[in-house]
């Protein structure tokens, strides 16, 4: 990875990887069908002539078929599908992204330890990663999601009291209450997905580690008299973030689907809070009566997680281009 | 070979002491008790007899150890939600439903994924290879809980061709949506790890003689590659069949099967530990026995594995 064959041109190793990128059409539409589909959510629902209030019930007009007026139609309590996916959109991006971060982060750091120590400390780090991975993951994520709903009940009043200033004003109070409730709630669930989800991350790092650790600029390093953490954090792992950024990018729609799949089962997003998986199991229950509310946020649904695996899959040819294409 | 054996075995009985003190003091930490019952509750005397009967009269790691002396001598206990049912009794009755699913799943993955991804790879970068891929790619990205509503409507309620809940030991018609369903994204998977290794064998040396010897394509692809192509695929086999065990949750609640699913998500609302622990130790050595058996055909498809054990 690191002698890249054209280095006579004096192009990076990043330049290179982004010239590949951009001949793998597959992962170039992705790039653009992402960006697209994490604007309008993001951006539409602060338009509310565009985008009626999701939980806006028009029980006059229940199951409607798409219009103009509503594009996707209406659910069976007369909501608004198109507002309804975005709004869903958002949390499942949000519960994507955060908990990634989370298992990522978890992975790195653990995996790049036990690389970089070897010896004993690396056969018991690894070990621990090989017994959880025979754990049913589904059934821990969620007892360990039960557990931290618990300890985190006060967390919405403690973030809302931060974000006031110790106003007691209620309105004001409501006001940070309505965008906050949301975020605090999902808390739970970002801890227990990222707190399975690391492992497979943290085997790719430990691999990247041990090799780039042999190499002679960290003997260098080292006969320089750098640190440990030094040496680890600044020289080692920055030659890592090609594999580390190709596993974020696959984690993502993994964890999305793991979110889904608690959802859909009841276990994961409460209403009123509402994610595509949530969207999906709804739809699924009325799927004879009113097709568009399982069609349009499955389609949205599948349409990321197909994105974000191209985009995936692309940049592991881009970026490690000696891994085989698992 | 013994010796290899009764390594992993230890290894599997270390990994479901684990499993087991992991779950039961998750199941501990959960709020509330398995006794209360929300608005009727309980004469003290009466939630003092029961907590007596369950042994929560004791404290917490005395109930532990406990717990872990009668599971090891075979005792599974008694469930706290069905009142004094026996948790062996109950999985004796929903197990079979859920392995007979998840065996046949992955029996269907294999028979799809595998002929799938050897095609694939025959026939790389032409319109086939291009359209299994792709619809390798919507069986990973369309969830199951998606797939199987859609295909019961269709296949169920407008063509009237199968059921659509329930379950039947004997007759496969029952079978046929679910196992499909729950099969479909680990045939995916096993498509593209099929591809991938096929192609990387058909790439090697060995290949390029026996195509100048003039061997006929058909033979290089069936009697040389195919073993070596399979190596990846055999080591997906084991987390594979964990994904199966827990993703047979989500298709027990979608065709209305009476698995253990229904019981597990009961269990864990009404805090039920025998059930729970039980359940998850099941799981759990089923996922070790997969792992075993994925090492095993990883071993005899590739001769130089054996030497590493």
């Amino acid at each position: 990875m690191s002698q890249s064959p054209s280095i006579s041109k004096g192009s990076s190793l990043w330049q290179d990887a982004a010239m590949r990128l951009k001949r793998n059409r597959a992962a170039v539409v992705s790039i653009y069908v992402l960006i697209f589909i994490v604007l309008i959510c993001v951006i539409l629902p602060f338009f509310p002539s565009l985008v009626q209030d999701p939980n806006l019930q028009e029980l006059a007009n229940k199951n409607a078929s798409p219009s103009g007026e509503h594009w996707f139609g209406t659910d069976h309590l007369g909501r608004d599908i198109f507002s309804r996916v975005l709004y869903g959109g958002r949390i499942s991006i949000l519960v994507g992204l955060v908990t990634t971060m989370v298992s990522v982060t978890l992975g790195v750091i653990w995996g790049a330890l036990a690389g970089f120590a070897g010896g004993r400390t690396d056969d018991t780090m690894m070990r621990i990663v090989d017994i959880l991975y025979a754990l049913p993951f589904l059934v821990i994520v969620i007892l360990l999601g039960k557990i931290i709903e618990t300890h985190t009940s006060d967390l919405t009043d403690a973030v809302v009291g931060w974000f006031t200033f110790g106003n007691t004003d209620m309105e004001k109070q409501l006001s940070v209450r309505t965008w906050v409730e949301p975020i605090t709630t999902l808390v739970p669930l970002f801890l227990a997905i990222g707190a399975l989800s690391w492992l497979t991350v943290s085997r790719i790092v430990r691999a990247q580690v041990q090799s780039i650790a042999r190499l002679e600029f960290v003997e260098a390093a080292r006969s320089l008299g750098l640190s440990q953490v030094k040496i680890l954090f600044r020289h080692i792992l920055p030659n890592a973030i090609g594999p580390i950024i190709v596993y974020t990018t696959l984690t993502i729609p993994g964890v999305m689907l793991f979110e889904a799949t608690l959802s859909f089962l009841g276990l994961g997003v409460k209403p009123p809070n509402s994610s595509w998986g949530i969207l999906i199991s709804e739809g699924a229950d009325r799927m004879s009566a009113n097709l568009p509310l399982l069609f349009f946020p499955s389609l949205f649904f599948a349409t990321t997680l197909f994105a974000l695996n191209f985009l995936g899959d692309g940049l592991r040819d881009a970026l490690d281009p000696k891994s085989s294409k698992d | 070979m013994i010796r290899y054996i009764l390594n992993r075995l230890g290894q599997g009985l270390l990994v479901l002491f684990v499993l087991f003190t992991i779950t039961f003091f998750l199941v501990d930490a959960l709020p509330g008790n398995p006794f209360d019952k929300g608005d009727k509750a309980l004469p003290a005397h009466v939630m003092e007899r029961m907590k007596e009967y369950y042994g929560y009269d004791k404290p917490l790691p005395v109930r532990y150890f406990v717990r872990l002396k009668s599971l090891a001598t075979g005792d599974l206990g008694v469930s706290s939600r069905l009142e004094g049912r026996e948790v062996g009794e109950i999985i004796s009755q929903a197990f079979p439903v859920s392995f007979q699913l998840g065996f046949i799943a992955m029996i269907t993955a294999l028979c799809i994924g595998v002929p799938l991804g050897v095609i694939a790879a025959w026939k790389k970068n032409t319109l086939m290879d291009y359209s299994a891929m792709t619809v390798a790619m919507m069986g990973i990205c369309i969830p199951s809980f998606v797939i199987g509503p859609v295909l019961a409507d269709y296949f169920g309620r407008t063509l009237k061709w199968l059921p659509v809940v329930d379950w039947n030991f004997y007759d496969p018609r029952y079978w046929i949506l679910p196992a499909l369903t729950l099969g479909l994204i680990y045939a995916a998977y096993l498509s593209r790890l099929t591809r991938a290794g096929m192609l990387e064998t058909l790439g090697q040396d060995f290949v390029r003689t026996a195509r100048a010897k003039g061997v006929p394509e058909k033979d290089i692809l069936i009697r040389h590659c195919l073993r070596g192509g399979l190596i990846p695929a055999a080591a997906y086999i084991g987390p594979a069949f964990a994904g199966i065990v827990s993703g047979s949750l989500v298709i027990e609640s979608v065709f209305a099967i009476p698995g253990l699913g229904t019981h597990f998500v009961k269990a864990i609302e009404s805090e039920d530990e025998a059930v729970l622990t039980s359940i998850v130790l099941l799981f759990g050595s089923l996922v070790i026995i997969a792992n075993f058996v994925s090492d095993l055909l990883g071993a005899w498809l590739n001769p130089r594995l054996r030497g590493s054990h």
